[in-house]
């Protein structure tokens, strides 16, 4: 063989090398922390005894969020010498299945769907939380939230973050100018649009393209009318199939929504007809109303983060949101909303430490201080929340006489759930009739 | 956003561990190919000096069995790679399409009956009929004919590279690049995408290329096509370029015209290419996946096979039905792949 010898010492050298690297590597990243005993750290007394101990944690949170998510538990990392291993991925919840099932769950996974939460805890896969979480969930969170995370009369994790959905955005400058006020009843909500609509201008703007989950936001509106034409008890039961799906209560929410959704008169304001929502993102639905073409857009608080950068967020600024009215005075004042919780898959005691922390007022209020973020957390101290938008959300989540309800379709099974119902909607928007697409989302229903 | 090097070092050291891994793997890989059958080539040659010198005679025969444990040596990792990564999983994934959505109940053939049961699915399965159908035809011709007229034109390797440019492109990519060519916009913005740019610009009105059945099909199905075109071209170009000079000079003689020529002599002798190119695309389309999921996910009755799949198995978590799929989907390849390989033992016979 006529090969010169000098590629293969090349190689050899290589190997040394490399071999000498990844040994370099492996060695010398056990450091102590001496910070443990000073007084700074003494709020995480309780926690201490895993130092140098790891912990991942899995979750659909990316980008600027994730960086401020790891900040948050940076003192409690330091204190207690616990390592936190902090992935956050767009396809979180397809991967998360293939983790689990290939035997490479993390150790902690923050799931935003009760109805994901449950298939996993169906299956066995999910620990019950320790003792010492599930006091520390009792204590900072009303059982509405612990219940979505209960499964079999097993408690699985604690809520972290929350959104409230019920929400209209406009721009407090336009109303000032044109003369209009901010609606507190749903008749009160038409007859502007109306008003608006007479000018020519399109009121409503909307957008439901997003990506792999295109759909969602139009699901955020039928679960709030079902709240708002329905009593919550029927929203529970169409939840869990207590009723058909097209039930003609839920016909009857969804055909109110319509009038909204699929008036030509009053959508797509800055973006076309109705059928122009299924193809307009949900990040940019609501951007026309910085522009002046369209006036209100129903969203999350969540989109406070989508607004043009120097937007000013505030009840005199740019933008702000108001309370999406109810129908019916009698039923009170109905909030949807959604949120995550922190799950376990492992159950090594510095596992069950970092959820109990997750789970108290300390970290909550270590994350609000950071910004942007919304917990239903009772220990949250509204002075650690900036942002007005946040402001109002924690005071809704906090009164005790808001009915809240968890966003619908992430408590019913993924197929209908994030399959579906999303498919559906997207269907209705483009001309579908409300009973035919209801009768479909009925079919694909798990038996 | 600004990019700081020295926040993201641990991010560049684990980049530099990963290259200099690759390096180590790929380098031990390469010198065990070469040193491997250097030793076995030199024990050889040892033995034979050695056999020489005592003035015995060497029977080839002898060398075999080891022979035989060399290519044993190559063939393991291959064999144990395939068990692994095919066998085990297609059988694993056949039997998970005969139970329920987690996997641990019986359920007999109802994930088949859901699959044609469903206006859903059957929509999905004759889609993935459309675009089989049409991509393998389309592409072809398309290489076909663009081959046929720049072979021998003055920029001819200018020509090729520019079709066959996409094919460096990855599916993902590719969808990417084509949503924007498709975006639509309404008639009082200025326009982002290129397709409804023309259309304002010839008068019409800006249309959602990708909401209506079955036009959104057709349009996605140009994105393969736009892809697999140079591929075949360049498949068939170097078939045509092996057509002897003599049968080309000889048609010539005989007096064929342009349109003979294609017909008689080139689309003959490149017959066997040809089939090569349809059947590669073929395949390659059956399991299309990532220009889908990018531009509409299934969206607007555009769904294909492998996506209601991925859709089924990962999102919807029903295990059984995305299984069941996922068998289709194989038994719908294994004729063109039987077809393929009996193709490849005739020429070879020849």
């Amino acid at each position: 063989m006529a090969v010169s010898t000098r590629p293969r010492q090349a190689f050899a050298i290589a190997s040394v090398l490399g071999l000498a690297l990844t040994a370099t590597a492996c060695g010398g990243s056990d450091s102590k922390n001496d910070k443990a005993d000073s007084p700074e750290c003494a709020a995480y007394k309780e926690y201490q005894g895993h130092s140098g101990k790891k912990v991942s944690i899995y979750a659909s949170i990316r980008d600027l969020e994730a960086d401020r998510l790891q900040n948050s538990w940076k003192e409690f990392a330091d204190c207690t010498g616990i390592k936190i291993n902090y992935e956050g991925s767009g396809e979180f919840e397809a991967q998360l299945q293939v983790r689990v099932d290939g035997g490479n769950a993390p150790d902690i996974a923050f799931i935003p769907q009760p109805g994901l939460l449950t298939r996993f805890a169906e299956a066995g896969k999910l620990k019950p939380v320790s003792a010492e979480t599930k006091a520390m969930a009792e204590k900072n969170y009303s059982p509405d939230w612990l219940k979505y995370s209960t499964v079999g009369g097993q408690f699985y994790g604690a809520p972290l973050g929350s959104n409230v959905k019920s929400f209209v955005w406009y721009s407090p400058k336009t109303f000032k100018e044109k003369g209009y006020t901010v609606p507190t009843t749903w008749d009160e909500l038409i007859a502007l649009s109306d008003k608006i609509a007479a000018t020519g201008q399109k009121p409503w703007c909307a957008g439901i393209e997003s990506g792999d989950a295109t759909g969602w936001p139009a699901t955020d509106w039928i679960e709030d009318l079902m709240l708002r034409t329905q009593t919550p008890e029927v929203y529970d039961q169409w939840v869990t199939h207590g009723i058909p799906f097209n039930d003609p209560k839920v016909a009857e929410a969804l055909d109110k929504a319509g009038t909204i959704l699929k008036n030509e008169k009053y959508v797509n304001g800055g973006y076309g007809g109705v059928k122009s929502i299924a193809t307009t993102s949900f990040q940019e639905g609501g951007l026309p109303i910085t522009q002046g073409k369209c006036t209100l857009h129903r969203q999350a608080s969540f989109y406070a983060n989508q607004w043009p950068e120097g937007t000013k967020v505030a009840e005199d600024g740019d933008v702000f949101a108001f309370y999406f009215p109810g129908i019916d005075a009698a039923k009170g004042k109905p909030v949807l909303g959604g949120g995550e919780f922190t799950v376990a898959f492992a159950d090594r005691p510095e596992v069950q430490a970092v959820q109990t922390y997750l789970a108290s007022a300390e970290h909550a209020n270590s994350r609000a201080k950071i910004g942007d973020w919304v917990s239903a957390n009772k220990g949250l101290d509204l002075a650690n929340v900036a942002n007005p938008i946040d402001k109002l959300s924690v005071q809704i989540l906090q009164d005790p006489k808001t009915v809240f309800r968890f966003d619908g379709s992430d408590l019913m099974p993924a197929a209908v759930g994030s399959g579906s119902f999303w498919k559906g909607m997207i269907e209705w928007i483009n001309g579908k009739d409300t009973a035919a697409t209801l009768t479909f989302i009925e079919g694909t229903w798990p038996k | 956003m600004n990019f700081e090097f020295a926040d993201e070092a641990p991010k560049l050291m684990i980049l530099l561990y990963g290259l200099v891994a690759f390096v180590v793997v790929v380098g031990g890989l390469l010198f065990l190919l070469d040193a491997v059958p250097t030793w076995f080539a030199r024990r050889r040659d040892a033995r034979l000096i050695a056999a020489s010198a005592s003035g015995g005679t060497v029977t080839i025969g002898r060398l075999k069995p080891r022979e035989g444990v060399l290519g044993l040596f190559f063939l393991l990792p291959t064999v144990l790679l395939l068990l692994i990564g095919l066998v085990v999983p297609a059988v694993r994934t056949l039997v998970l399409s005969f139970m329920d959505s987690d996997g641990t109940n019986w359920v007999g053939l109802a994930n088949y009956d859901w699959m044609f049961s469903q206006d859903e699915i059957v929509k999905v399965l004759t889609n993935t009929l459309l675009w089989v159908i049409l991509v393998p035809l389309i592409a072809t011709s398309i290489g076909l004919i663009y081959a046929v007229m720049v072979d021998k034109a003055r920029f001819e390797s200018i020509a090729k590279s520019l079709i066959f440019m996409p094919m460096a492109i990855s599916f993902v990519g590719a969808g990417i690049i084509w949503k924007f060519v498709y975006a639509y916009r309404s008639e009082e913005q200025d326009q982002i995408g290129l397709l409804n740019q023309i259309v304002v610009f010839f008068g019409g009105e800006p249309r959602q290329w990708l909401l209506n059945a079955p036009l959104n099909t057709l349009l996605l199905i140009v994105v393969m096509v736009w892809i697999q075109a140079g591929f075949a071209m360049v498949v068939l170009s170097a078939a045509i370029k092996a057509i002897p000079a003599d049968i080309v000079e000889a048609a010539r003689l005989d007096g064929v015209n342009a349109w003979q020529m294609f017909w008689r002599v080139t689309l003959p002798s490149i017959r066997p290419a040809l089939i090569v190119v349809v059947v590669t695309i073929s395949i390659a389309t059956l399991k299309v996946f990532d220009i889908v999921r990018t531009m509409t996910n299934g969206n607007y009755e555009t769904g294909v096979v492998a996506n209601e799949m991925y859709n089924q198995a990962f999102r919807a978590g029903e295990t059984g039905q995305g299984s069941a799929l996922a068998v289709i989907l194989f038994v719908l390849v294994v004729p063109i792949v039987i077809y393929q390989i009996r193709n490849l033992r005739k020429q070879r016979e020849v």
